[in-house]
């Protein structure tokens, strides 16, 4: 049953005030030919009927709160529920971006705050709060790569991103939508950076490269100082995707390394909500060379207040306003909340966590690269594909544990994979559930292989039809 | 650490698991030298109850819009935001889940969604949405450049009098693939797009039509005329709309439009100093849908025959197109997204003609008193939330003289358009009073 | 999997039957689909628009993947198959027959350098 389904005429579930002001026949306000004629298609009902709805809908979903969710490359830790309130506090959630400055000083330290605390945990100078998502960042990131050849008179010649055949989908797209072409770099047999391979493909024409560090295998490259030289020779900059800084707060600064921009997905690694999708923040922080270049605005301080400012050299706004504020000051409010201790420990134990099941799972699933993981780690599925069960099956029948699966089929340079992300806010109890869960499954993948292929049977619908999905669309309910 | 469950303990026996005695050999392939031997320069740590002291007051260092009455928009609105709102999505299911990858465990974010495409759809006379994007100025640029993809024209039409700060953003995705925008003026008495602007030859090279529907002046437009001609060079409309106006004005699909886009912030979600909002994306025709941006939700069976949803059409995206997708977006505003849901839920179309109803007269009562007082209108076009005043005023200093009386004023036009520097953008929603109204314009009219 | 015999086969798996002296018809090998999974799209090209041999002309797209396909020969196309516009599935259930995706017309076709079914049947073994 969907809303329209349950719809009645002439219910409604919000009252507006009583309008007080005397009414002008509304022809003489707008002119008939721009009225709707059409219905709205909305549904009718009254709030109680409404929030149960969304109640009942609410206990169809997995989330955080639920139980374990692994998803790798997502940072699925628990959302300290104080931020929320932080956040709704009307001295944040009811002010306006476009109030005079004096009026918002509060907002605007915070934010200043925040680009500084980012700076000093990326290593690097200053930080635009701007972007909205973690591909949004890149976009920006890409934008002032672009900007700064530009400057140098060099964009013309300087049209090529590289980009690791393990990196997350978004980097080519965001290469292709700010105008560069991507190129493909090939991991080594450690996982990284192929580091011959890169230095036969850098030149005149590179822009730049963008690293995920540790990379979605869950693994650092221990190559990154060679490879910023690299790079930095060749005339171009270093981008760091940052999904997974989860791995690094206070052990690493990204900028230490040779990275020129850094993006941050505060609802990763600073544990903001991900809100079933959103909305997320992707902040970026970038070297003193680039500070010109930001988007506008930046938040600056000077004569004791603070206040908004075009960069010099501003690729100008890529988002409206000045980003996902309510997401901010979660964030904020953690990284007060934790200070440097705590976020080193964050890194210590999702470290740790990673490493702890990863090695009690290795006999039962391959593990294409052996060595020392970072925050997460890839397995792949292809002893059970052998027998006839694939990652995806897998990946289904750990729904009926009470798991959300791990990321699966990513990244494509693993046959069959599975990637595992358990963060530092699971216990040791939750972790050896998981590992139980998946010997059981390796198990059963020898025993009872039709018993996983027809998983999941204990989630509130089972296996569903996405080729029916896509082949014959169905994307709203009809009239 | 209240969020982090492993007991030192536990960390010996993880670590002897692993043949290890301390945290730091886990980091043994990071090369020293290039560690972190400090701590980082952060401020001390703050247990919670001294935090939400702190966070208090830093939010007090704000004036909020409970402390003030506004006329503030251009963009972002005082909206009434009905109090089960927050309720709901704070549910941790909700709250606390991601983009729905395992669909068997995701069917309450993925039929939400599926609701907010089916109310956004309805809404705009459209014939598909999709699951959300960052905001209404960013949901545009894409649209921009899906016109480009779909008619192969590297040229892209948009009003001068859309919001120009959505025409900066516009610019900036735009010239990064070397798309030419071309700024359409506006008459100067009406405030409307002037096609008698274009050069006739333009027509054909367009991609597409950008307008906005009320205009950032609040003006509404007779968009047939607009549809008429750039269909007549068989390039696409995209239309900017405020879904509240939708209550009351003409649908974009009643025009014609191939694509929608707008900001659904006002509709449930908090201001929250302008983000997290949410953009909408719909259009009609199979060919379009197979472009759009984002993640799409669609409807199908489960191996027992049961409805249920999915992600769907995935192949247009970047986890699998990677730089052939359609966008680079994945993360969206799912969770304002499932707001805006909530509110139209609550609302239902009386609630929603009746907060646009509203929005019209109220808006109309205070255009006619600040008329009556003296104060020149600077357009003579209709005005759905918004209007343009003018008077030989620093409308900057009068807003600070405003803020003593605990008013917000409207948006003084000199930090947007040098031409209109004498002029301010005033907004009106439902939540104002006439009580507020007068007192606002006794206030003004005493300052002329 | 299926090589029908009697057809040409190139290295990225497409199939070309010769129709006439200077009419080709086009489609993807059973392995090819079998490889795809359930197809749930493909967009169909423009009559009438040259290809080039090694050039990919259209996509095909399954749930979780989406793939070019290169023509196999460089020409003008002459007729799409419509019918895969709502029954993309064809692909799948007939490759060789049904699911065929367009014609290309040249007077100069070069398919010296295509396989033979045999050589296309060993081609996959090793792949």
């Amino acid at each position: 049953m969907l809303l329209l389904d349950l719809s009645v005429p002439g219910r409604q579930g919000y009252a507006l005030p009583k309008l007080d002001v005397e009414e002008t026949p509304i022809e003489e306000l707008i002119p008939e030919t721009y009225l709707r004629k059409s219905e709205l298609g909305l549904p009718e009902l009254t709030e109680p009927e409404v929030v149960r709805y969304f109640t009942q809908l609410s206990r169809k979903n997995h989330g955080v709160d639920v139980g374990f969710y692994p998803l790798g490359s997502c940072t699925m830790k628990y959302n300290p529920r104080v931020n929320e309130n932080i956040a709704a506090m009307p001295g944040f959630s009811r002010i306006h971006p476009r109030q005079p400055e004096n009026t918002v000083q509060g907002a605007l330290q915070l934010m200043y705050e925040l680009d500084r605390y980012l700076a000093e945990i990326a290593g690097l100078a200053k930080t635009s709060l701007q972007p909205a998502a973690g591909a949004h960042g890149e976009l920006t990131g890409l934008l002032i790569i672009k900007a700064y050849h530009e400057f140098n008179g060099e964009a013309e010649q300087r049209r090529e991103i590289i980009i690791p055949d393990s990196a997350h989908g978004t980097n080519p797209a965001s290469a292709q939508m700010a105008g560069f072409i991507a190129r493909e770099i090939s991991s080594d047999p450690r996982g990284g950076v192929d580091v011959e391979a890169l230095r036969a493909m850098v030149g005149p024409q590179t822009a730049g490269l963008m690293l995920t560090n540790p990379n979605t295998l869950g693994l650092f490259d221990e190559n990154i100082e060679t490879i910023a030289k690299i790079i930095h020779d060749a005339g171009g900059l270093l981008y760091y995707d940052g999904a997974n800084a989860n791995a690094i707060l206070g052990i690493v600064r990204p900028g230490d390394t040779g990275f020129d921009i850094v993006h941050f997905n505060l609802h990763k690694t600073f544990s903001t909500p991900h809100g079933g999708g959103g909305p997320g923040s992707g902040p970026i922080v970038v070297s003193n060379k680039l500070v010109d270049f930001l988007p506008d605005p930046i938040v600056e301080y000077t004569d004791g207040r603070y206040h908004l400012a075009r960069p010099k050299h501003s690729i100008g706004p890529v988002k409206a306003f000045y980003g996902n504020f309510g997401v901010m000051v979660k964030a904020y409010a953690y990284i007060r909340h934790l200070g440097a201790e705590g976020l080193r420990a964050v890194s210590e134990n999702a470290v740790l966590n990673a490493n702890y099941v990863l090695n009690q799972l290795k006999q039962d699933y391959h593990l294409p690269y052996d060595r020392l993981c970072m925050h997460e780690f890839v397995l792949s599925g292809k002893w059970q594909k052998e027998l006839g069960v694939s990652t995806l099956d897998i990946a289904k029948r750990l729904l009926d544990y009470g798991v959300h699966a791990p990321t699966i089929y990513f990244p494509l340079i693993v046959e069959e994979a599975i990637m595992v992300e358990p963060t530092e806010t699971e216990s040791k109890a939750t972790l050896d559930a998981f590992i139980e869960a998946m010997q059981n499954i390796a198990e059963e993948v020898r025993t009872n292989p039709e018993r996983i292929k027809s998983a999941p049977c204990q989630t509130p619908v089972k296996r569903l039809d996405e080729t029916k999905a896509a082949r014959s669309p169905v994307l709203t309910r009809k009239l | 650490m209240p969020y982090i469950p492993n007991t030192p303990e536990e960390q010996q026996q993880m670590l002897k698991s692993l043949g290890m005695s301390k945290l730091a050999e886990l980091f043994a392939d990071i090369p020293d030298h290039l560690q972190l031997k400090r701590p980082l320069d952060l401020p001390e740590p703050l247990a919670e109850h001294q935090l939400l002291r702190y966070m208090g007051q830093l939010a007090e260092k704000n004036v909020n819009l409970d402390r003030c009455i506004s006329f503030l928009g251009a963009g972002a609105y005082d909206h009434i935001v009905p109090a089960v709102v927050s309720h709901i999505i704070n549910r941790g299911e909700f709250l606390t889940a991601y983009t729905p990858y395992q669909a068997e465990v995701s069917q309450g974010v993925l039929q939400s969604i599926f609701e907010f495409q089916t109310l956004i759809a309805n809404l705009t006379n459209m014939e598909a949405a999709n699951a959300s994007m960052y905001d209404g100025a960013t949901a545009l640029a894409e649209a921009a450049l899906m016109s480009c993809n779909v008619t192969n024209r590297r040229k892209v039409a948009a009003a001068a009098n859309l919001d120009p700060r959505w025409l900066e953003i516009l610019q900036v995705y735009l010239e990064s693939q070397n798309i030419e925008l071309i700024n359409i003026a506006y008459d100067p008495v009406t405030g409307l797009v002037d096609l008698e602007a274009v050069e006739p030859k333009l027509g054909a090279e367009l991609a597409c039509m950008i307008v906005s529907q009320p205009s950032f002046f609040g003006s509404v437009d007779d968009v047939d005329r607009v549809a008429q001609w750039i269909k007549s060079y068989q390039g696409l409309l995209v239309m900017a709309v405020d879904p509240i106006s939708l209550g009351i004005l003409k649908a974009p699909g009643e025009y014609g439009a191939d694509i929608v886009v707008g900001d659904a912030g006002c509709l449930g979600n908090p201001i929250s100093f302008g983000g997290p909002s949410v953009g909408f994306f719909a259009v009609t025709g199979m060919k379009l849908i197979r472009r759009m941006p984002g993640r799409i939700v669609g409807q199908t069976t489960d191996r027992d025959g049961n409805i249920g949803y999915v992600l769907t059409l995935q192949a247009r995206e970047q986890h699998i197109r990677r730089e052939k997708a359609t966008s680079n977006i994945c993360t969206n505003q799912a969770l304002n997204a499932l707001t805006a849901t909530i509110y139209l839920a609550l609302l239902g179309p009386q609630g929603i003609k009746q907060v646009a109803y509203q929005c019209l007269q109220k808006t109309a009562y205070l255009r006619r008193k600040l008329e009556a007082a003296g104060f020149k209108l600077r357009f003579n076009a209709p005005v759905f939330k918004e209007f343009v005043i003018q008077a030989d005023w620093d409308w900057e200093e009068i807003n600070q003289r405003l803020l003593e009386h605990g008013y917000l004023g409207g948006f003084p036009l000199k930090l947007a358009d040098p031409n209109l520097s004498d002029c301010t953008l005033i907004a009106v929603t439902e939540a104002r009073t006439k009580a507020e109204m007068d007192r606002f314009v006794d206030l003004l009219r005493g300052w002329r | 999997m299926e090589v029908r015999k009697g057809l040409l086969y190139s290295k990225d798996h497409e199939w070309v039957q010769e129709v006439s002296e200077s009419v080709v018809r086009v489609g993807i090998s059973a392995y090819a689909q079998d490889q795809l999974g359930d197809i749930v799209y493909i967009e169909l090209p423009e009559i009438d628009a040259e290809v080039a041999k090694g050039e990919s002309f259209t996509v095909v797209e399954s749930v979780k993947a989406a793939s070019d396909v290169f023509s196999p020969v460089s020409g003008k196309i002459v007729a799409v198959n419509e019918k895969l516009e709502d029954s993309p599935e064809l692909i799948n259930e007939s490759p060789y027959d049904e699911g065929w995706i367009i014609e290309v017309k040249s007077d100069e076709l070069e398919l010296s350098d295509l396989m033979t079914a045999e050589e296309y049947a060993r081609y996959i073994e090793e792949v």
